[in-house]
């Protein structure tokens, strides 16, 4: 599904260039669960943001299922990332005046499904996250778990092929994140694709699949007691 | 554009005070323009019917100097002009009148008559002056309504004789209420023949010249020709000023209008500095609001959606401000006019171009910040603090 090649990512800071990424090789299938490991600075955030289309790679390229997307335009990486891609942030990134509710249809508001529809759908994901009792609450009325669980629905109420989790659990106690854990492997059990970034080995020990990076660099690619997988040539 | 609306109010409300503090240049500006143009167009408005209510078709000839104004100069322009329907001469002054222990102070105009004509001003009970009043110089008086109220107590004085100067006149009619023209009382007047009251003024001249143009003639030309007609026969172009009831109208019209222009000049100011304020709040919010707007886009928002989203919160801001304003600018002109006894006519026209003028404020200031937040990068927006 996920085709990234030589992938680099250059921030400029003033006179200095921070060498995000370099050269990044990675292919991830339909449906597949990994998580991706290093430790801080490594680059995790920044691989995400570029697997989600929120940033462009500096260099390489990036074929969503044989499509290069490293040419559309701001408005395409918008309507993209609105109809395949679901994100779960550390912080949580939701809307503090917002309900719940409010939150979670947001991306069917921007893709234009009518109100009725819109609420009737966030209303199912919530309850689909155990938070059907919940959904008049503003964030700040909610417990931490409670909170991505939210953010969890919001990421999948318009029905994504992929779900980008950036440390979800980063913030929660470890019942919490264990019950977020939970949701992303129902998720992935529908046939959902998703990519959990995580610090804690209990939670990577989850995925079956996982990358760790170092310095901007793949550094392994392995799955579950298996040989690495390394990222095909193409 | 509904649900555009919807999150405009929410995130409005929101932030209270900040709207209402934000709204409040717009609300000024507007609120200012529809107070004052309400007040001067109903002082215009008054004005002019108290113009109205003199008389139609008038042209007034004041004497400004020697050789002075005479009553034959009213019959040779009527003899003169036939433009001119009819001409009234007259001298008046304020004099103390008694009635028994009774005294009062008012205006005695020697008149001929014609005035009630001219004047559109009648006698209520009994009978105006005659011609045979003026030949024969009787001592007859007409009296205003202020008079019978202050001096006879309200009771009909007809057949009564009152003192003027010391000589006896006797009532023979009373005018019909006029009210008030021109900030004055136009019922504290008492009407004697012309004759008789230069007589006792001890003097030939009179005051005024009234003229009253039949209706297919052209006053400014008319007022022409009567100052053509003095300066020819005083030798000099100073010794009478003459104007039409049409120019006071004119002039009144015309202060109005440099009013209004003056009004609506410092309303766009005010309005200017209101759409600043706009401005400058919703860049404000814009930086506050940075995460949200990350947020928005990392869940797909495009560029023209959040154009349009924080447009429609910068216009809902100067409708509101708008509406508000044109609220209390009526409410504003309707105190004056209670407090000040002063008539006020709200101004359709000026509350509709002040709103209109406000939205387009609020619109022009708000594209862009609103244009700053549509193409803010959406990964610094996430991280941002
Ligand atoms: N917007 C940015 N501007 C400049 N430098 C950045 C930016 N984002 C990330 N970086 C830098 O890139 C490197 C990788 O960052 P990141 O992907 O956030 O790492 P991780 O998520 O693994 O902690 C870090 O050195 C970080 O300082
Ligand atoms: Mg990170």
């Amino acid at each position: 599904m996920i085709r990234l090649q030589g992938v680099g990512k250059v921030y400029r800071m003033g006179k200095v260039l921070v060498r995000a990424l370099e050269d990044i090789n990675l292919e991830i299938e339909e449906g597949e669960m990994l998580a991706i490991m290093g430790p801080s600075g490594s680059g995790k955030s920044t691989l995400m943001n570029i697997l989600g289309c929120l940033d462009r790679p500096s260099s390489g390229t990036y074929l969503w299922r044989g499509r290069d997307v490293t040419q559309l335009s701001d408005d395409q990486l918008s309507e993209f990332r609105n109809r395949w891609v679901g994100f779960v942030f550390q912080t949580f990134n939701l809307l503090p005046r917002f309900s719940a509710l409010d939150n979670v249809e947001l991306p069917l508001f921007y893709r234009g499904v009518p109100r009725r529809e819109r609420r009737r759908r966030a209303r199912e994901v919530l309850e689909l996250v155990g938070l059907g009792d919940r959904i008049h609450h503003l964030p700040s009325e909610l417990s931490g778990g409670e909170r991505q669980r939210v953010a969890i629905a919001r990421a999948v109420v318009g029905d994504p092929r992929l779900i980008l989790a950036d440390e979800p659990t980063g913030n929660l106690d470890s019942r919490s994140g264990g019950e977020i854990m939970n949701l992303f492997e129902e998720l992935n059990r529908r046939g959902v694709t998703v990519v959990v970034v995580t610090h804690d080995p209990a939670i990577a020990e989850r995925a079956p699949r996982r990358v760790l990076l170092r310095d901007g660099r793949v550094e392994r690619d392995y799955r579950n007691g298996r040989e690495e997988v390394m990222a095909k040539d193409a | 554009m509904l649900e555009n609306l919807r999150a405009a109010w929410r995130s409005l409300s929101a932030n209270k005070l900040r709207s209402f503090l934000t709204m409040l240049g717009v609300i000024i500006g507007v609120g200012a323009v529809v107070c004052l143009i309400s007040l001067g167009q109903g002082a215009g408005a008054m004005i002019t019917s108290q113009i109205r209510a003199l008389g139609s078709n008038l042209i007034m000839i004041a004497s400004a100097g020697r050789p002075p104004l005479l009553a034959e100069d009213a019959e040779d322009l009527v003899e003169r002009m036939p433009e001119l329907v009819r001409a009234m001469p007259m001298v008046s002054r304020t004099v103390t009148v008694k009635w028994g222990r009774e005294t009062w102070e008012t205006t005695v105009q020697g008149v001929t008559p014609d005035l009630p004509a001219i004047r559109d001003f009648y006698p209520l009970v009994g009978r105006f002056v005659q011609q045979t009043d003026i030949q024969a110089r009787r001592r007859v008086a007409v009296v205003g309504q202020t008079v019978v109220d202050e001096l006879f107590g309200g009771k009909l004085p007809l057949g009564e004789t009152i003192l003027l100067q010391g000589q006896a006149f006797t009532v023979v009619g009373i005018m019909e209420r006029k009210g008030e023209a021109m900030g004055t009382d136009q019922d504290d007047v008492i009407f004697i023949p012309l004759t008789t009251a230069q007589r006792l003024l001890g003097t030939k001249r009179v005051n005024l010249i009234y003229a009253q143009v039949s209706d297919d003639a052209d006053p400014s030309a008319v007022v022409q020709r009567i100052t053509a007609i003095f300066a020819a026969k005083h030798r000099r172009s100073d010794t009478v000023r003459v104007f039409s009831q049409e120019q006071l109208l004119q002039t009144v019209a015309e202060a109005t209008r440099t009013l209004t222009i003056m009004l609506a000049g410092i309303a766009a100011v005010s309005l200017l500095v209101g759409g600043i304020g706009i401005m400058n709040i919703m860049l404000v919010s814009i930086t506050e609001r940075t995460r949200e707007i990350g947020i928005r886009k990392a869940v797909g928002a495009r560029r023209n959606q959040l154009l349009q989203q924080f447009l429609v919160e910068s216009s809902l801001l100067s409708v509101m401000g708008g509406v508000i304003g044109i609220t209390a600018g009526w409410a504003g002109s309707r105190v004056v006019a209670q407090i000040g006894g002063w008539p006020t006519a709200l101004s359709v026209q000026a509350a509709a171009l002040a709103f209109g003028f406000a939205v387009l404020v609020g619109i022009f200031f708000g594209v862009y910040p609103a244009w700053k937040a549509a193409n803010l990068d959406p990964i610094r927006a996430l991280r941002y603090e």
